[in-house]
């Protein structure tokens, strides 16, 4: 318990200063890293020919990024389909067939990072570089450049130009994900992480037997898994494997590299939405005479309020994930095996039920999908905690999209609580009107669409059935949580579902697909239209956004939008389960 | 016209530009710098971490291993048996259980909770332990020992799961149980700072220190 509280207070503290720096990328002020990174990005764009003052519309940077991304996946999906070719391929690996590599070049492209591969077997060291490791790259750099491009939307700087794509791509990967990979990959191999280009190597052991061990470029996967929120294992058990995660304290590295960049989204929302509000306070010499709090200087009025809500939500989650670990297995308990120490199946000695419930919900929160233990056998109600979670996609969720999810909730509650009192919804001192609250209805109605429709179906045909490996309500939730993580690009799997099919291949390829785009295409069209609007002044019937309580009303709409969609499948699925179980 | 043809081929020229120089940079560059700081600054780590013994490779700190003689502690059950495997003649890999051998592999069955298939397989574990050390009583077995890890290559378990081996190793391998505490402690790990994590005992540490003891190893063979 204690080791819980510690970590997450570790957490806030280291979230501070990285959301300093990330908010002084995004909205390109003054960092020591300057004469370094300028060189490098300078030398970027003269060879690719962009301009990086030029500044774009949303329509046009929403466009840049799904283009550039197309790009990539034909690239990738090509390097996939040849890479029997004896390149960084020392293992022998063939060529991955059709429906897999459509399957895995969308899951990576996406940020999901479902496999339906194992890596061990599926992909020569090739591909685990120029497409696996490219693509974690690339995939985060994206989905945080659509988030700065949302921001500045909100911001309302100017009327319509939300900046450069390719500028924004090109800064957050070499001034961020770069420098922090690799950091944090040296860090990791020190802890244990293999770093090599030998092929697997065979081993006689003590008792004459013979064990192969894997080898490969690992810790380069392994940290930008992390630190992009991809979470796509370079070996089949992800960061289960002592291979890929061999101490607590690598658990620990891994686990702070996925929270840092999502949480600092907030503070840099808060900050730039802040600095923009001041400058226009200022001009009116409306600047109120109070400095403002501490948490306020930190996280920016509005970023806090987001930032304790997001809190709660993962506080909320993490409490009913540790109780129901620690409660144990009770029909094993029921054959003599004591469940003192809490349900051990599917998890590590070295990180035990309290580190594993922690990095369960921290992984579906920030939507990474690595595990540091099997999911699949999680008690019934530890299981729903990561599930809810990916339905919820908006606890502080992954690269940069959890943020502008849970602005959708923000609209729809300002929208909720003006409906209540009769006056016209502001947020972030613009009225939030018809269209704004038909894109957001939009937005927030795709995500539960994507999971229950293709559940329905994968539980109504041949093909989907027969992917399922546990008898009774587990198996609903084995289909629930594999379109849950796709739609949510998390990519962590219930994984005894037999997913290599045509059948899952292809629908889930199509969820993670939409589930990407469709929203980021709809959230950059309401921040165009938002900042195409003015500001309206604060009045005595505004409702504070930037309040506690204005956080406790987020939480609650979460929680009874999450309620209206998924509680009659989770009844079905996880909830049975547990009542059945503990009968 | 001219004018949109022109932006589109622009746009299209950056796009690609980006990709390849991006793809250069993070999917090429990255990982070999990294492995070659690696190499020069850990280099036992970042090549597997490999365990020595008589000057021969036999297994990985980081990587459990299967172990099946009455003189070894043993390791949690795995679905893949540690990747451990025995080759016949014909060059046909068989796990210990003559189940074939699929090639490197990690993860669990994945049965859920309520999966009858777990409760199946645990009862089985624990009648086959409990009768290779009489003397342990069910209720005494650590959760650990009886359950398989998420990885199937746990190279850890509990102190307690080891210290309930002790006695049928002692009667196995001739050593005394305070010997085989002392190897145990040798081999047992805190929680990071005494607070983070679990403790651990490496079983494949101990299994070289109980073959050094017995002779099989030689003393300084690490």
């Amino acid at each position: 318990m204690l080791q819980l509280v510690l970590t997450i207070i570790i957490y806030l503290i280291l979230v501070i200063p990285v959301g300093r720096y990330m908010y002084h990328i995004a909205a390109e002020k003054h960092t020591f890293g300057d004469p370094l990174f300028d060189r490098i990005d300078g030398a970027i764009y003269r060879l690719g020919g962009i301009s990086p003052r030029k500044g774009m519309n949303w329509k046009q940077y929403a466009l840049a990024l799904v283009g550039t991304n197309g790009v990539m996946i034909a690239i990738g999906y090509l390097i996939l389909r040849i890479q029997r070719l004896p390149l960084f391929n020392p293992n022998g690996i063939d060529s991955m067939e059709p429906a897999l590599a459509f399957n895995t070049i969308i899951s990576f492209m996406t940020n999901t990072n479902l496999q339906h591969y194992s890596g061990e077997s599926g992909l020569s060291y090739l591909s685990q570089m120029l497409v696996i490791t490219f693509m974690m790259f690339v995939s985060a750099a994206s989905g945080y450049a659509a988030c700065v491009a949302f921001i500045r939307g909100l911001a309302g700087k100017t009327k319509d130009n939300v900046g450069n794509f390719y500028a924004d791509l090109v800064r957050i990967t070499t001034r961020i994900l770069l420098p922090f990979s690799l950091v944090g990959g040296l860090l990791l191999v020190w802890q244990g992480v293999p770093q090599n280009f030998s092929a697997n190597i065979v081993v006689n052991t003590l008792e004459g037997t013979s064990q192969v061990i894997a080898m490969g470029p690992i810790a380069a996967l392994e940290i930008i898994k992390h630190l992009g929120t991809n979470g796509g294992g370079f070996l089949g058990a992800n960061s289960s494997t002592p291979l890929e995660n061999p101490t607590m304290l690598s658990d620990l590295i891994e686990m702070y590299s996925m929270m840092l960049l999502p949480g600092a989204c907030v503070i840099t929302f808060g900050k730039m939405v802040g600095e923009s509000r001041r400058e226009r306070l200022s001009k009116e010499n409306a600047l109120p005479a109070e400095p403002a709090s501490l948490t306020a200087r930190i996280f920016g009025r509005e970023g806090r309020s987001i930032f304790a809500a997001m809190g709660i939500l993962f506080l909320v989650g993490l409490a009913l994930c540790f109780w129901a670990e620690s409660q144990g297995n009770p029909a094993l308990a029921d054959i003599g095996l004591s469940q003192a120490g809490g349900s051990m199946e599917g998890k590590e000695v070295r990180f035990g039920v309290a580190q594993s419930a922690l990095f369960t919900t921290v992984t579906t929160s920030f939507t990474t999908g690595t595990v540091n233990n099997m999911h699949d056998t999680l008690t019934p109600l530890g299981g729903m905690v990561p599930l809810l979670h990916m339905m919820l996609n908006c606890v502080f969720g992954g690269k940069g999209v959890g943020l502008m999810n849970m602005i959708l909730y923000a609209i729809l509650a300002v929208f909720i609580c003006g409906l209540m009192v009769g006056r016209t919804p502001e947020y972030l001192d613009k009225k939030v009107e018809g269209r704004e609250m038909k894109l957001t209805a939009l937005g927030i109605i795709i995500h539960p669409l994507l999971i229950l429709v293709f559940s329905a179906l994968a539980v109504a045909t041949a093909g989907g059935l027969a992917g399922i490996t546990n008898p009774g309500y587990h198996g609903l939730t084995q289909v629930l949580y594999e379109y849950a993580s796709s739609a949510a690009n998390n990519g962590s799997g219930f994984e005894g579902l037999a997913d290599n099919t045509a059948f899952w291949n292809i629908t889930t390829g199509i969820v993670m697909f939409l589930g990407r785009y469709l929203p980021i295409v709809i959230q950059l069209a309401i921040a165009g239209s938002l900042m195409k609007k003015n500001f309206v002044n604060e009045s005595a019937g505004t409702l504070r956004t930037c309040t506690f309580s204005f956080s406790i009303i987020l939480v609650f709409v979460v929680y009874i939008f999450a309620a209206l969609t998924f509680f009659p499948a989770l009844a079905l699925g996880p909830i049975a389960e547990h009542l059945t179980l503990w009968a | 016209m001219n004018e949109s043809k022109k932006s589109f081929l622009s746009g299209l020229r950056q796009t690609v530009c980006v990709t390849l120089i991006l793809l250069f940079l993070c999917g090429f560059v990255f990982p070999v710098v990294l492995t070659g700081i690696s190499s020069a600054v850990f280099p036992w780590q970042a090549s597997g971490s490999l365990v020595e013994a008589d000057g021969a490779v036999v297994g990985a700190t980081h990587v459990g291993q299967e172990f099946t003689k009455d003189y070894f502690m043993k390791s949690r059950p795995s679905a893949y048996h540690y990747n451990t495997y025995t080759e016949d003649a014909d060059g046909n890999r068989y796990y210990s259980d003559g189940t074939e051998f699929g090639g490197l592999a990690s993860g669990s069955s994945n049965y859920a909770p309520s999966n009858p298939a777990l409760v199946e397989r645990v009862e089985a574990d624990i009648e086959a332990f409990l009768a290779a050390n009489p003397g342990v009583s069910r209720e005494d077995l650590p959760a650990d020992l009886m359950s398989a890890s998420g990885s199937g290559l746990d190279p850890h378990i509990s102190p307690e799961a080891a210290a309930i081996q002790v006695p049928s190793l002692a009667a196995a391998s001739g050593l005394s149980e305070e010997e085989l505490t002392q190897i145990v402690a040798n081999n047992t790990q805190g929680k990071l700072l005494g607070l983070f994590g679990e403790e651990t005992v490496n079983v494949l540490g101990v299994n070289m220190e109980i073959a050094q003891a017995m002779g099989i190893l030689a003393k300084n063979g690490k």
